[in-house]
Formats: C-alpha cells, structure tokens, sequence
C-alpha cells in the first residue's frame, strides 16, 4: 500500500514497462481509483467519457449551488419585500429581479437557487433512508430465506408493480395529511420517496445474496462456525453491494423527479417553509395561458438540468458497466492498422 | 447419495417434460393469473392500515368546517370510530363485491367515478403510446446503426432529455409555444363545446371520443378531438418514447453483433433490411416485457398530464379529490389503479410468454 501511493501520481504509464502490466496497474492502482465514478471516468472514452464528465460538471454546479445558496441568491425564499417595499406579483424579468417575480410576489431567481438546497437535501435523505433499510432487508431475506424472505419478496414485488407517485402520494398523505405540520415537510417528502426505493435496493441486494449464498468462501465461513450475523456483514455484504452505485443514481433523478410531481400537484412543501421547484410550476400553470413565461420556465429547466447530470452520470455508469456496450480504448490498435494499411499499401505500390 | 439421487433425475427430465410442454402455457397463464391476487390483496392492505393510521377520513376533509359534535356524530354514523380491524374486515367485504366506497365530497361512488373518466384517461394513454412506438422506435433504430457517431449522440442526449424533463414542464412549455406564442393547437380539454355536446348524445357511448365520434361518422368531430389529443399525447408519449429509442437501441446493438445477421448480410442483404427486419424483430421482446411498467408509469404520468392539459380523466379527478382533501376518493383512486395495473402486467406477461417461449418454466 505505502509503496503503491507514490507511483499512482505517474498514471498509467508507469506500470507499462513493468512485466506484468495488467497485474502490476491492479496493484498500483489506489482505493481511491477503485471508487465507482473514479474508475469510471479513468475506463471512458470518446462520447461515453464526454456523457459522463458532462453528467459530473452539472452535479457539481447543482452542489455548488446548493451549498453557496444564501450568497448567490438576491433575496430568500419566502421573501416577498425589501427596502423598496413589495416585489410585486408576476413582474417581468428586470435588474432587480433577474428573472422576474411569482404569481405569490417571491423572486423566481432566488426561490430557483435555494431550491437546489431542497432538491439536494431530499435525494440524499430519500435515497440513503432507502439504501439502508433496502439492503438490511435484502441482505437478510436473502441469505436466511424462509417464510420471511418469500413474504418480503411477494410485497417487495406488489410495491415495484405500482406507480411510483401514487404510492408517494398515498404516504405523503400517511405522513402529512392527517396532522399537518408534524414532520417538516421537505422531510415528509422524502420519507414519502424512499418507500418507493426500497423495494429497488432489496430486490438487487435480495438476487445477489442468494447467489452468494451457495459460493465456497461463505460456505467454508459456515463450516468454520462464523455466526450467522457475521456471515451477513461480511462476507455477504461486501460482495452483494456493487451494483449499488448505478441504483443511487437512476433513484436519485426519480427522487427529484418524484419530488417535483408532489410538489406540482399541491402536496408537501408550503412556499414559506422551503423553496420547491415543482409546487411553483404547480403556481405557473395558470401563469402560462396568459403568457407569463418567467415563473414556469425557470424552475422547470433546473428540475430538467438536475436530472439530467445525475442521469448522465448514471447512464454513462450503466453503459461501463455492460461489456456490450462499454467502448474500448482503441488507439493503439487503429495505429497498427493504419501502420499495416500504409505497408500493404506500400507492397502493392511497389508490385505496380 | 446426491449424485445418485441427480443421476435419474436428469435422465428423467426430458421424458418428463414432454408430456408436460403442451399444458406448459396454460399452467403458467393460471399460476400468473393466481399471484394477482396476493399482489393486489397486499397493495389494498397497505394502503388500508396506512390511510387509516393518521386517522379518519371525515376529520380530514370536514376538519374545522363542522363544530366538534357534528364532526362526532358524523365519524360514529360513518362507522369510522369502530376499531380498526373491523373496519378492515369490512372494507375487503365490500371490495369483493366490487364497492370502492363513497366520495366524501360530492357523495359519488368510486366505481362510478372510474366509469366516467377512466376511458378518458386510457383514450390519453393509448395515444401517448401512439407516440411512444412513433417516435422510439425508428429513432432508436437510426441510433443503433449509428452507434456512437453523432446522430446517436444526439439522440441518445435527446432520450435522456425525455427521460429528465417532467411532464408537466413538457405540457407547459408545449402550451406557452402553441398556446400563446404560436397559436395552432387547443390547450386544454379533450373536445370543443359543441363536439363535447355532439358526443354527449350518442347512444351506449364508449366515452373514448375518437371511437364515438368515428361511430356517428362525424369526421369534424374527429378532427377536433385529435387535435385537442396532440399536445397531451406528445408530453406524456416522449417519457415512453425515450425509454423505448434506449431499449431498441441496446438491444439493437446486440443482434446486429450476432451471426444470423452476419450471415445475412453475407447474402447481400440490404443494411436497411437487415435493421429493420433482421435485428429488428428479436429487438422488440424486451420492449413487450417493459411495457407493463410503461403503463404503470403512464398512469402515474396521466395524473400529472391531465392535470396540466385539464383533460377531465381519473387524474385530473385524482387531483380535484386530493384538493378537496376527499382521502376516501383517492384511496379508491389509488386502489383500482392497484388493480389495473396488476391486471395490465398479467396480460403483458402473457403476451410475452406467447411470443418468447424461454419465459414459461
């Protein structure tokens, strides 16, 4: 290990003259390159690298954003006056507004910037209450099997088969609806989408503990008397979570993509206590037939953009990870083909 | 003791699975057909206990409007004060005779409710799904024989471009540019006035318009109704559209590798023949099998779209309810989409039994 950090900084082309290129480069290569994006950009070329790259730049603006909200935006939220009194309602787009004001007097621009806080704040909350209790689930209705495992498969199953929204709407009501305003709603929010992704992770983590469950090294863990609980975290778990990274992010754009459907159809988010991208396109609506295009257009391209780098990123994920669809670095090889046209060339020059 | 046990059983196996083959289809129709029940006893279950739990559903609705007696008196006369497990047993009662309750807005049934606007919402999906196979099939095709050169680039860009942009924010943009900046096309409704009313008289109506108006022999009628059908159907065609142009070209892209295509075009078929017919046909099969999800997800894709283009189907209904906080009108919602959608997926699953034999074990 100690030996290996130095020589990860020369890349690649250190561990070419070495004997064994393949094994030298897998024992050069750091934790760090190991990681799921990490390894990804280092394996891309050509169109996939650029999908991918492109993918990563967005989500880092849309942190970035997220994380910078309070400087970048003019104003807050739920600000609708300030020393030059109201911002009025429906203005079109000026310098004190760069993108005009809402049909409730907010500013469209600052209500886009801060949204990015919510957007973010519900995928990481959505996705890693799901993550967790997916896999936990998974792990051990895999591995145990039984009666537990087939009851938590055939719901897992009747969950996946449903749309996604309805049930998100059924749980928002659940979490929200009978006493409003006993869980924040940003977080009745998310908690609604996770309920949604759990059956994703279990699924995927379900197969593959199953399949690890019949390979010889858990097999010789059993015979050695390894606990049950032990086998699960450590044998089970290590190797039945790789296709995780790609889940996370196909959910994450689903997460936002879920939120802006309950916010466009009234639930969840007051405009007071979080700024939510869909429940003010919900408030453009009537804004767009009188040809209002500030309060609609905005919100809805930074709900676009959002999902858009994270799919992105996960598409490009998804197309790596498939043999068949994975480009290949090919350089070298149009290089000797081109050195072998030019040869060929030259013989049937010379034959003439 | 294993592999004398494995031995004949392997010897025995295709002997044994001869006489079984030809019943081996309607075996697999009725146990699919059996697991709809547990699916959509579990979904009507879930929601039940998880509707309930945060409490009744004419507090919910009427909350603040009545004085606390009333609001007592009306929860005892509904029945809502009795324990929970009663009330279960009750509710599965009557949904076995097919009652999905009363409205507590406007008093109406459930299944009344899915009679009247649920051919509005399947008239949408269909068209959608016009668009869907118009758009992602030809498109998805162009992006596999291009394979990653620049109409695939941007096809594929334009796909996830589908995929990211929310219906809503489709039928929005679609209503500012031919609503207001280009006035071409109807924004909202399913119909004018006057068709509204044409069709409002026709005997045994369908309710799907286009079927009722090509029924009376009405072609302006027609006309109208495709027009208004436009917008709605590309905004929530494009999601599918997108999904299917991935599909077709993934799938695309493995048959072209393989060597009944070789072969073919060895023998001097033509690069069209071969994608559209060669590699095209066993292409389609994953998109049969995804087509159960699609419905669920246009479904869930109606609501917001009818919602946007005011089209008066179950979504748009869905949405009026959720307003008016009627919790007992979006559980019954709710619960017959449960069962649409599992009884779509079983037929889907059918389908591709029939068409892909490797799928019945």
């Amino acid at each position: 290990m100690s030996t290996a950090a130095p020589v990860q900084p020369t890349g690649p082309g250190a561990a070419g003259p070495a004997p064994l290129p393949g094994a030298a480069k897998r024992a050069g290569e750091s934790p760090l390159r190991r990681l799921p994006i990490v390894r990804h950009v280092r394996q891309a070329v050509g169109l996939q690298r650029g999908m991918l790259l492109g993918g990563l730049v967005i989500c880092a603006l849309i942190l970035l954003c997220a994380l910078f909200a309070p400087l970048i935006a003019p104003y807050g939220f739920a600000q609708m006056n300030d020393a030059n009194g109201d911002f009025g309602t429906q203005q079109a787009p000026s310098a004190a507004h760069l993108w005009g004001t809402t049909v409730g007097g907010f500013d469209v621009f600052s209500r886009v910037v801060w949204g990015t806080r919510t957007a973010v704040f519900v995928i990481v909350v959505a996705v890693t209450i799901s993550l967790i209790i997916g896999v936990v689930l998974g792990l051990v209705s895999g591995y145990l099997g039984g009666w537990l495992d087939r009851i938590l498969v055939v719901v897992a199953d009747a969950i996946y088969a449903f749309p996604s929204l309805l049930l998100a709407i059924v749980m928002t009501i659940v979490i929200s609806g009978g006493q409003s305003k006993v869980v924040g709603g940003v977080m009745a929010a998310a908690i609604s989408i996770t309920v949604v992704f759990v059956p994703q992770y279990f699924r995927v983590v379900r197969a593959e503990a199953v399949r690890l469950k019949a390979e010889p090294f858990v097999e010789s863990a059993q015979v050695i008397g390894v606990s049950k609980p032990r086998i699960i975290a450590r044998h089970i778990y290590r190797n039945a979570t790789r296709n995780i990274p790609l889940i996370f992010t196909l959910n994450a754009s689903e997460a936002i993509l879920t939120l802006a459907a309950l916010g466009f159809l009234g639930f969840g988010i007051e405009p007071t206590s979080a700024a939510e991208w869909g429940f003010d396109l919900n408030k453009a609506l009537s804004d767009v037939t009188s040809g209002i295009w500030w309060t609609a257009l905005f919100p809805g391209l930074a709900i676009v953009l959002t999902v858009l780098g994270i799919t992105l990123v996960g598409e490009s994920m998804n197309d790596l990870n498939d043999p068949r669809l994975r480009l290949r670095k090919k350089p070298r090889r149009s290089r000797r083909a081109r050195a072998q046209r030019a040869r060929t060339g030259r013989t049937a020059a010379k034959e003439a | 003791m294993t592999a004398s046990v494995e031995v004949p059983e392997l010897a025995a196996g295709p002997v044994k699975k001869s006489p079984r083959s030809p019943s081996g289809l309607g075996r697999y129709i009725l146990v699919r057909f059996l697991l709809i029940i547990p699916t959509v006893w579990i979904l009507t279950t879930l929601v039940f206990f998880l509707m309930r739990i945060t409490g009744d559903p004419i507090t919910a609705s009427q909350g603040g409007r009545l004085t606390q007696d009333q609001l007592a008196q009306r929860v005892h006369d509904a029945g809502y004060d009795r324990p929970l497990i009663v009330q279960y047993f009750e509710y599965m009662g009557r949904l076995l005779t097919g009652d999905f309750g009363t409205t507590v807005s406007d008093h109406q049934q459930v299944t009344k409710v899915l009679a009247d606007y649920g051919s509005a919402t399947l008239e949408l999906v269909l068209f959608s799904l016009v668009v869907a196979f118009a758009v992602g099939i030809p498109f998805g095709m162009v992006a596999a024989k291009f394979r990653d050169r620049w109409p695939d680039a941007v096809l594929r860009i334009l796909a996830i471009l589908a995929y990211a942009t929310p219906v809503f924010f489709i039928g929005l943009l679609l209503k500012l540019v031919f609503g207001i900046l280009w006035p071409i096309l109807p924004v909202a409704g399913r119909a004018n006035t006057a068709t509204e009313l044409l069709l409002g008289g026709v005997i045994n109506p369908t309710h799907l318009y286009l079927l009722d108006s090509l029924r009376i022999g009405s072609m302006s009628a027609a006309g109208d109704v495709l027009r208004h059908a436009v917008l709605p159907a590309i905004a929530l065609g494009l999601i599918t559209a997108g999904t299917f142009l991935r599909l077709v070209r993934t799938n695309l892209i493995g048959t072209l590798g393989s060597q009944y295509v070789e072969s073919a075009r060895s023998r001097g078929v033509s690069e069209f023949r071969l994608v559209t017919k060669h590699a095209y046909r066993p292409a389609l099969i994953p998109i049969i099998t995804v087509m159960g999800m699609q419905i669920a997800l246009s479904l869930a894709g109606a609501v917001l779209t009818e919602t946007t283009f005011e089209w008066k189907g179950l979504g748009f209904q869905l949405y009026q309810y959720i307003q008016a906080r009627d919790f007992v009108a979006v559980q019954g919602i709710v619960v017959m989409l449960a069962v649409i959608v599992a009884v779509t997926n079983f037929i889907v699953d059918i389908i591709v039994a029939f068409i892909d034999p490797r799928v019945r074990y």
